[in-house]
């Protein structure tokens, strides 16, 4: 089974992603006129680094009106830090980084042995939040990647405590989105909410953007470990047993390097990753996120309680 | 609305197999993954399931799970080897009749289910009357399990009949009915061999191929969100609105007018970071530089003169239908969000509301949840709208209420 690329013949004219990018451009703007201090979520992942593209689009000749958040586990590539503080530098954005490892070392999380810490983002994401006094909190997560999310709006509210009742969600009609919010209350915002995995990488070939090196094919110590090829790493090594090998991989996502896998892959260009999205038989998450494959609810739960 | 993809809305009674649908229409057109159709095996196979249930591959959420019904507005995305598609599946559960409203303020077809054995029912009018309010502009009527009743054309016929009847009602000037059977497959994407004397279309052929018609070409809208100005060495005077266009095309040149204040100058160049356009047509997110220096800001209108214009007003005949429990009542005051512009706005009079079963109106003093009914807004200032059957995004509003923030209702100017 297979997506399909509604055009095959010429990769770059795709009218339906200058609609996403319309759409997106749009709602981007509405956050500027909407509220006193937004803030976007930068992880230096493929759509974090979508959404500012086309927030830096959507204010040009303007630079970015926004200052950039990162919520890190102190469990990240390095590829990707070092890409996230360069383009942080470049776009002469403020990056606020909400660290985990300090949530940790203070006491205001507790880590668990042998889980990983995505789960614990959501502490310091609603304390940088609060002292930020941040009232919109764009990112980048897309409607396609996950069934809960399916239900999401683009204009998210969180109440006092961040969390987000599906059950009482402001309805969204045309495109008039509503940010209004009483104080304490903040809105996520979700300009990709349209997007799939195929369109963004489709958009970022179209576009000519950067991306971290590790979304490339390159050659990597890996073991098999849940299903998944996991790199070894100083936070990953090898368990008993396990036969560490070295091979082509790439990422798909660049989330926490504990529960983030590989997958075999040969793709050295963006028209190569496009390709092979298009004909990918697994989707993201199943492929590469062990967190959220616990459960069925998994993600449910967390987005409940004010997880991005 | 944007012409690369394709926005559909389903809706139905729970338990018309609305969410069967969807997820056949995504199965058989190959859309769904390995490990998203073996969670959905596993889940079936939990639940003591005969095979998979195709339903659980759209039903997310866990309160949904748990009381096996479709609760809020789940989206979509499939693209098949002709067409970009964006599904809003919408809960068939009475309270929530609301979340159609939402579905289909931006869709291009509705595809509405009713269960063969059933026929029309209140519900199916109750949204057979949103898709058209809402100027839906293409309407399928899905007759499903079809299996059920023997694959029997009469009683099909029957259902087209009584669907047709409440069509004309509303005024659907067109509507394409198709028999299928969700959960079997016939007519879903491919054409059934059990009903030869179905000669139309199967559901995903018909919105691979349908062209929702934009209407007539609309006088240019542009509502201004952002004002751009950069003061930087390299762009030091520059000074440009941004914004969509949100009908008609905007040529470099134009001479416009900016409402409400009615002050005129002519387009000087629309910018994109990718370098200037000599038009911008409905959807395009640009910015628009002027010739003379004015006073513009977000929550203006810009407008292409000699075309007709728009009604710059402090008071609207509307015609709204209520999202929340409260009911409204005259004085009830609200802010009303029009394309970039919010204004205090207080109900002057609630005229009437829909009868769903006749499907006309009748008097009223108050909106209750899920009605639709015609009221008199006042405003604190004017704002600058179409009538919504002429133009879908200038005529549209949200009433919100002021302490929660809540939007309490969708509003269309008559
Ligand atoms: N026989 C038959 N059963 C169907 C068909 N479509 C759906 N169903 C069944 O009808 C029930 C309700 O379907 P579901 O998709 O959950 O309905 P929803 O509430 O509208 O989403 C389930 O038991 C389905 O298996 C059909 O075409 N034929």
């Amino acid at each position: 089974m297979t997506a399909v690329l509604p055009t095959t013949s010429d990769s770059l004219q795709r009218g339906w992603l200058t609609d996403l990018e319309d759409e997106a451009i749009h709602i981007i703007r509405e956050v500027f006129g909407q509220f006193e201090r937004p803030v976007l979520l930068f992880s230096g992942g493929k759509d974090s680094i979508v959404m500012a593209h086309l927030a830096m689009k959507a204010f040009w000749p303007s630079r970015l009106p926004f200052p950039l958040m990162h919520v890190d586990t102190g469990h990240n590539f390095a590829e990707v830090i070092e890409y996230r503080d360069r383009k942080a530098a470049e776009w002469g954005a403020r990056l606020v980084v909400a660290s985990v490892q300090e949530a940790i070392d203070s006491g205001r999380v507790t880590e668990h042995e042998g889980q990983t810490r995505n789960p614990l983002q959501t502490i310091p994401l609603l304390d940088a939040i609060t002292s930020n006094k941040f009232d919109a909190v764009l990112g980048g997560a897309r409607r396609d990647e996950e069934k809960a999310r399916a239900k999401e709006r683009v204009f998210s509210v969180r109440d006092d405590f961040g969390q987000w009742d599906p059950r009482n969600q402001r309805p969204e009609l045309w495109d008039l989105y509503n940010g209004r919010h009483r104080t304490g209350e903040h809105v996520r915002i979700f300009p990709l909410s349209n997007w799939t995995e195929l369109d963004i990488w489709a958009y970022i070939e179209r576009e000519g953007i950067e991306v971290p090196s590790i979304y490339y094919a390159h050659q990597r110590e890996v073991v098999d470990r849940d299903g998944m090829l996991l790199a070894i790493t100083e936070f990953t090594p090898p368990r008993e047993g396990e036969t560490v090998r070295r091979q082509s991989v790439r990422y798909r996502t660049v989330g926490d390097a504990t529960c983030t896998g590989a997958v075999a892959s040969t793709a050295s260009t963006l028209a190569d990753i496009v390709r092979e999205t298009a004909a990918s038989t697994i989707s993201e998450r199943g492929a590469t996120r062990a967190d959220d494959r616990a459960s069925e609810a998994a993600m449910e739960d967390r987005k409940r309680q004010g997880y991005f | 609305m944007p012409s690369g993809l394709l926005r559909v809305v389903t809706a139905g009674s729970v338990d018309d197999g609305k969410s069967t649908l969807v997820g056949r229409l995504l199965h058989d057109a190959k859309v769904v993954l390995a490990d998203q159709m073996s969670a959905v095996e596993a889940a079936s196979e939990r639940r003591g399931y005969q095979g998979a249930d195709l339903a659980l591959l759209v039903d997310g959420l866990r309160a949904e799970r748990e009381q096996g019904i479709t609760i809020d507005v789940a989206y979509r995305y499939f693209a098949t080897a002709r067409r970009t598609f964006i599904l809003a599946d919408t809960p068939g559960h009475v309270q929530y009749t609301r979340n159609m409203v939402t579905g289909a303020s931006t869709a291009d077809v509705a595809v509405i289910l009713v269960d063969a054995r059933s026929g029309v029912l209140d519900q199916t009018k109750r949204h057979l009357a949103v898709a058209s309010l809402l100027r839906v502009s293409e309407i399928v009527l899905a007759v499903n399990k079809m299996d059920l009743i023997g694959y029997d054309e009469a009683i099909f016929d029957g259902i087209v009949t009584d669907f047709a009847a409440a069509a004309s009602t509303l005024g659907v000037d067109h509507f394409t009915p198709i028999p299928v059977a969700a959960l079997v497959g016939d007519n879903i994407v491919s054409r059934s061999t059990s009903m030869a004397w179905y000669e139309g279309p199967a559901l995903l052929e018909f919105l691979e191929t349908v062209e929702p018609h934009e209407g007539p070409s609309l006088p240019a809208r542009f509502p201004v969100q952002v004002v751009i100005r950069p003061r930087t060495p390299t762009h030091p005077d520059y000074r440009g609105y941004a914004g969509r266009v949100e009908a008609g095309v905007l040529r470099r040149g134009d001479k416009v007018q900016i409402l409400p204040s009615g002050r005129v100058s002519a387009v000087a160049g629309i910018d994109t970071p990718d370098g200037e356009l000599d038009e911008a047509a409905t959807g395009r997110s640009v910015t628009v530089r002027l010739e003379d220096e004015l006073d513009v800001s977000r929550g203006d209108v810009i407008i292409v003169e000699g075309q007709p214009a728009p009604i710059v007003t402090r008071e609207l005949n509307a015609t709204l239908c209520w999202l929340t429990d409260r009911p409204l009542r005259a004085s009830d005051r609200y802010q009303l969000r029009h394309a970039t512009r919010d204004v205090r706005a207080v109900v002057d009079q609630v005229e009437s509301k829909l009868d769903i079963s006749t499907l006309t109106p009748i008097d009223a003093d108050e909106l209750t949840l899920n009605d639709i009914g015609a009221v008199r807004i006042r405003l604190a200032e004017p704002v600058v709208v179409d009538p919504y059957d002429v133009n879908r995004s200038t005529g549209a509003f949200l009433l919100v209420d002021e302490s929660s923030g809540a939007t309490v209702a969708a509003g269309l100017v008559r």
